[in-house]
């Protein structure tokens, strides 16, 4: 399963891309492929204070509704509209086309991990 | 997000097949069964266009045999199953003496003195159960059965293109709900016509040794159709489309087939007794407290198991079963509602988890193929 390397993860199987202090986030492939045809995508809306840890959205599949985590805390600030009104790209390409939303940072997130440590938790769930 | 870990979860003969299908394996009562292969839409759209195949290897089979076998069952289950002609099939179910359903069922006629009931895998060990207990003093003989039978699915509009050079069976002459010895890629099979997905399909009964070379003959035949592998998944939205109930969802030991709309499988007047004959003549009299409705989701979110249903925001009922729809593109949804609730008027939606979601009360099926 991919796991690109300049990318920081969650362990609710988010993936984040920092730069100029604007975070880019989306669900990885592994999560993707654990739901199967994603049908319906919430991001949070845009100008919405998002807290890390807490959910801020919902990603549904055929069998199931799963909760969207904010990996940082910040300010949104822009979504992803063409995954909004196409679900399936985000199962088909879950670190580019599939993005979900945009964060400005409030500070420096934390916790996140690393490439490796990621890789780790979803061979220990897979 | 990850699936349960499957630990102790039996194995059926395909299972080899699915490992190396790459399926998505999830334990589903008691059973190691395929999810999905790839895309479930895209196996949901090969079943309504083309063919799928289905391992539905986890299902029970019960064998009843003995010069009295007919009339047990006409005591053991609601049908009449001393009517049916041998080579053929009923859909029926077991219930309680209180008429709440122990399980639906599939019966086949095999022959004069055999029949074979079909339950599902969930259900299996305690309709066995009840089938032995309701035996005393009939001269039969009740026999589990699901160790002897792999059984496969082949569903959908192609289904009669892709099996009839494998097969020395005239399909043209195999009846809705018949079913018929036969040979399949050159393995016995007890062939039957029924299905569970709305669509035009044979279902084959062979031995655990040939499940994988009858499933590997049907998966070759079928490639140039637009045949796929089909998990449990696309089953459920397959069904769901067609507006079958499912045991645990629509059906339960707290519901008799009359709450279901199925009070016409419970032959009231049958001669002689059967299990639940007094509750049901009753329930039959009463008319049910809650009855089935389909409803179909005006936006995305999706109306689940469990939730609420509002009519101007008042609660009505709850949803039994709910899922994406791919031949409709909405959600949809059944559920039951209190008996009396008007339909005709007011404003229905769904709690989706706090929010109010709008749906409009539909007939079910939601889908039905043309013939």
């Amino acid at each position: 399963m991919s796991v690109p390397a300049e990318l920081g993860y969650t362990k609710e199987h988010e993936w984040v891309a920092i730069s100029d202090d604007v975070a880019t986030i989306g669900i990885t492939a592994f999560a993707a492929e654990a739901l199967g045809d994603i049908v319906y995508v919430e991001p949070p809306e845009v100008g919405s204070t998002v807290t890390a840890g807490d959910s801020c959205g919902e990603v549904e599949s055929h069998k199931s509704v799963s909760e969207l985590y904010s990996p940082v805390n910040g300010e949104v600030v822009d979504v992803n509209q063409t995954a909004v009104d196409n679900p399936e790209l985000i199962g088909s390409d879950p670190y580019g086309r599939g993005w979900l939303f945009k964060v400005e940072l409030s500070e420096e997130p934390a916790d996140l991990l690393t490439p490796e440590q990621y890789t780790q938790l979803t061979e220990g769930e897979g | 997000m990850s699936q349960a870990p499957v630990g102790g979860a039996r194995r059926t003969p395909l299972h080899e097949v699915h490992e190396a299908l790459n399926a998505s394996l999830v334990d589903f009562a008691g059973w190691l069964m395929p999810l999905r292969y790839g895309s479930e839409s895209a196996e949901h759209r090969a079943v309504r266009e083309a063919a799928g195949l289905f391992d539905l290897s986890h299902m029970g089979e019960i064998l009843v045999r003995g010069p009295q076998a007919a009339e047990f069952l006409d005591y053991a289950l609601v049908g009449q199953l001393s009517a049916v002609g041998v080579g053929r099939a009923r859909y029926t179910m077991i219930t309680a003496d209180h008429g709440g359903v122990l399980d639906d069922l599939i019966v086949y006629r095999l022959a004069e003195e055999e029949y074979l009931v079909v339950a599902n895998a969930a259900n299996s060990d305690a309709v066995l159960d009840a089938l032995v207990l309701r035996a005393d003093g009939f001269d039969t003989a009740v026999t589990d059965e699901s160790a002897e039978y792999a059984l496969i699915a082949l569903q959908g509009p192609g289904s009669t293109r892709i099996l009839a050079p494998l097969t020395d069976a005239d399909l043209a002459a195999v009846k809705y709900y018949a079913g018929y010895r036969c040979t399949v890629a050159g393995h016995p099979v007890l062939l039957a016509r029924t299905g569970y997905t709305g669509e035009d399909g044979f279902e084959l009964f062979v031995s655990p040794e040939s499940a994988t070379a009858v499933w590997d003959a049907l998966a070759k035949a079928g490639e140039p159709h637009g045949l796929l592998p089909a998990g449990l998944s696309a089953r459920d939205t397959l069904r769901l489309e067609a507006g079958m109930p499912l045991y645990g969802n629509e059906l339960s030991l707290d519901l008799t087939p009359y709450e279901a709309g199925l009070g016409r499988v419970v032959k009231l007047d049958k001669p002689g007794d059967f299990v639940g004959r007094a509750a049901l003549t009753a329930r039959a009299e009463s008319g049910p407290t809650q009855t089935l409705v389909g409803l179909v989701g005006r936006g995305r979110r999706v109306p689940r198991k469990g939730y609420g249903v509002l009519r101007d925001g008042v609660p009505v009922g709850a949803i039994t079963s709910g899922a994406p729809s791919p031949s409709l593109g909405k959600p949809i949804a059944i559920a039951y509602i209190a008996a009396g609730t008007d339909l005709s008027s007011g404003e229905f939606a769904v709690d989706v988890r706090g929010r109010a979601e709008v749906v409009d009360v539909v007939e079910l099926p939601f889908y039905k193929r043309d013939r």
